[in-house]
């Protein structure tokens, strides 16, 4: 196999480091829409990533029609094509499941986590209490007192 | 001898196209599954047992020879582990099977679950076989996504938001994955992990440590090491117990094994690593600390697969024929313990109608057959002599002792440490749940999901499944002197790496 040229495009470098750079910040958003997008959007930089891995582009890749090494190198293409089929079946299912959540919640927030919702609850209780200095006060906030459904079923 | 190399793969990926045509016929599709899952076992046996008498068994697919096309490859660590696997694999099923059977009667089928459990199978088969970074992905797609369909199955809200959470986790450490392969493509032009392993070293340091820190981030991702690990407790303990079982059987181990092939075969670190051990000690810590504040049962043991994962990556920092047969060791010991626990909080939970600790008590009294069921895997788990926690533990330990520098004492103190918090949880859920005053059971809080529980209905193959991977967690340890002279020299073979390139590449290479 041919060690790949370094020359890399600084335009689809600069491209695709924009992609990147875009998907990562839908990612971290709150709704799960823009994180969805934020996924499409990171599954094309990696696809274009693994394009630019294939080396600059060359000639079809078919025996008979274009000399050996003026050919693009086919193997990154083939990968890539599997890794977008992949990620487009995953999206799918991704927006049915955001779909779903809409329909069972009415909005399409992520809610915290469970462990962050239980720590706010303590932290209010203790607020509610005002008596920090009183000695044994924090015995009663144990963990899962709280009737939290999902932390205790 | 070569072909059945692909069958593992093969075979539950027909029989779920099979299974999906045979959903009105429940029976059928249920027996197909049970006869899928003893096949691969048994194809495990033979493969393992070729491998170990005379080297890896290669395949190469489509007559492409190994750069350019796919292999697979069975050398001892990965049919060992696929034989592990599909054996909990097999029990699961069967107990998902009494399962439906107790709530839903014999004849009602689940159009969805077997054919994408079957999926998952392949999935887990294909990514200890492949010899191939690309076809790892695969795998892992396949596997991760028949895992989105069975986590988030017959959808409530609370599901969907955990189901949420695994999938866009998963999903981001997939891209990265690709990230990976592009980078490692772009630097060697190959994907080969035989033929990696040759070009590797050529590159400059700075371009290996890029891709070994690449590949540390998305296998960690998938075996949830600290600090990698938040999606984890969030996620599994939502779904059904088979599926959580299998789940954390299964699924973080492969992210493991990913971790440990690349990692011996491509990069050679030579010594211990440093970085690694870190993240080793913290993640037994932090997970085993994260398992004592838990009051969910299932939360609690989630926690602790976390932690445990941190034993398996301590094995593999230290970089040494000892260190590695003890993560292999490790490795098996864990997978059957974690999906039996997983197992018994099932059943437990049919019971009380609560996986909260709070809401059980007395429970040894009322169901003493549980409570064996459970204290036999707890002990095992936090390494208590006879059982195969404790072979595993000790090899591992050994090895930390060998290596002898600061940082492996430090990490073998932590080893220590993380042990005898593990066994403190278990004490906490043994006081709460199966002593003190026995309580009423809960009502289903939400009867029209799938997740029926309190009923206190359980049936005899339910139990019996979960007897049998009791069973086989111990014979475990009774097999442990074979078992880990395999391991040692599975993990010979992973450090020398000669005999898989070879078989892989064929003579001229090396």
């Amino acid at each position: 196999m041919n060690t790949v040229n370094v020359t890399v495009n600084l335009t689809m470098a600069l491209t695709i480091g924009g992609l990147y750079a875009v998907g990562f910040y839908l990612l971290l958003q709150r709704s799960l829409m823009r994180i969805i997008i934020g996924i499409v959007i990171v599954g094309h930089a990696a696809n274009m990533f693994l394009q630019l891995a294939g080396g600059p582009p060359g000639r079809s890749p078919i025996v008979g029609v274009s000399p050996a090494e003026e050919m693009t190198d086919p193997l990154p293409q083939a990968m890539a094509l599997t890794a977008i089929v992949i990620t487009f079946a995953l999206t799918t299912f991704l927006l049915a499941l955001a779909y779903r959540s809409s329909v069972l919640l009415g909005h399409d927030e992520v809610r915290d986590d469970v462990e962050d919702r239980r720590i706010r609850r303590q932290q209010q209780r203790v607020d509610e209490r005002e008596e920090p200095d009183e000695p044994g006060a924090d015995r009663k906030f144990e963990f899962g007192t709280d009737n939290d459904k999902e932390a205790t079923r | 001898m070569t072909m059945l190399v692909a069958l593992p793969i093969l075979l539950p990926l027909l029989a779920a196209g099979l299974s999906l045509v045979l959903g009105r016929f429940a029976t059928l599709q249920r027996l197909l599954g049970v006869v899928v899952f003893t096949a691969n076992a048994v194809l495990a046996v033979v493969l393992l047992a070729e491998a170990d008498k005379s080297g890896p068994v290669v395949l190469q697919l489509g007559g492409w020879d190994a750069p350019v096309g796919i292999t697979l490859v069975a050398d001892r660590l990965s049919a060992l582990l696929m034989l592990i696997s599909m054996v909990v694999m097999l029990a699961v099923l069967v107990y998902s099977i009494g399962q439906r059977i107790t709530d839903y009667g014999r004849s009602t089928s689940s159009t969805a679950f077997h054919p994408m459990y079957l999926v998952l199978g392949a999935g887990v088969s294909m990514a200890y076989l492949t010899g191939d970074l690309f076809n790892l992905f695969v795998a892992f797609e396949i596997m991760l996504g028949a895992s989105y369909v069975l986590i988030t199955r017959r959808t409530t809200a609370t599901r969907v938001r955990a189901g949420m959470t695994y999938t866009i986790v998963s999903l981001t450490s997939s891209l990265l994955f690709i990230t990976m392969i592009a980078l490692v493509y772009a630097a060697t032009g190959t994907v080969n992990l035989a033929d990696l392993s040759g070009k590797v070293e050529a590159l400059p340091v700075g371009v290996q440590s890029a891709m070994a820190l690449m590949m540390i981030v998305v296998f960690g991702i998938k075996s949830a090491m600290v600090p990698l690990h938040f999606w984890l407790p969030d996620s599994y303990p939502t779904a059904p117990a088979p599926v959580t079982a299998v789940f954390a059987g299964l699924l973080t181990k492969v992210g493991v094994y990913a971790l440990i092939r690349t990692q011996t075969l491509v990069f050679d670190h030579g010594e211990s690593w440093t970085l690694l051990l870190w993240f080793s000690v913290i993640t037994m810590i932090i997970g085993a600390l994260g398992a004592i504040a838990q009051n969910d049962l299932n939360r609690l043991l989630s926690f602790l697969l976390v932690s445990h994962i941190g034993y398996m990556l301590f094995g593999l920092a230290l970089y040494d024929v000892t260190g590695l047969a003890g993560a292999i060791l490790y490795v098996v010991h864990h997978i059957t313990v974690q999906a039996t626990l997983f197992l018994v909080s099932g059943l437990l939970t049919r019971h009380t109608g609560t996986v909260a600790l709070r809401g059980m008590g007395g429970l040894a009294k009322l169901y003493p057959a549980i409570a064996l069921l459970f204290a036999i895997p707890a002990l095992n788990l936090a390494g208590i002599p006879p059982f195969s926690g404790f072979v595993a533990k000790l090899a591992l330990l050994e090895a930390g002792a060998e290596v002898g520098t600061t940082m492996a004492y430090v990490a073998t103190g932590a080893a220590v440490l993380t042990s005898f918090l593990t066994l403190y949880a278990m004490a906490k859920v043994w006081v709460f749940a199966f002593w003190g005053k026995s309580k009423p059971p809960h009502p289903d809080p939400d009867p029209t999901d799938e997740l029926i529980i309190g009923t206190g209905s359980t049936s005899r193959t339910m139990v019996s499944a979960t007897s049998a991977l009791v069973v086989f967690g111990v014979l475990i340890a009774v097999f442990a002197g074979p078992l880990s002279e395999i391991s040692t020299r599975a993990a010979t073979d992973l450090l020398d790496g000669g005999p898989y390139r070879t078989a892989v590449l064929g003579e001229e290479a090396e």
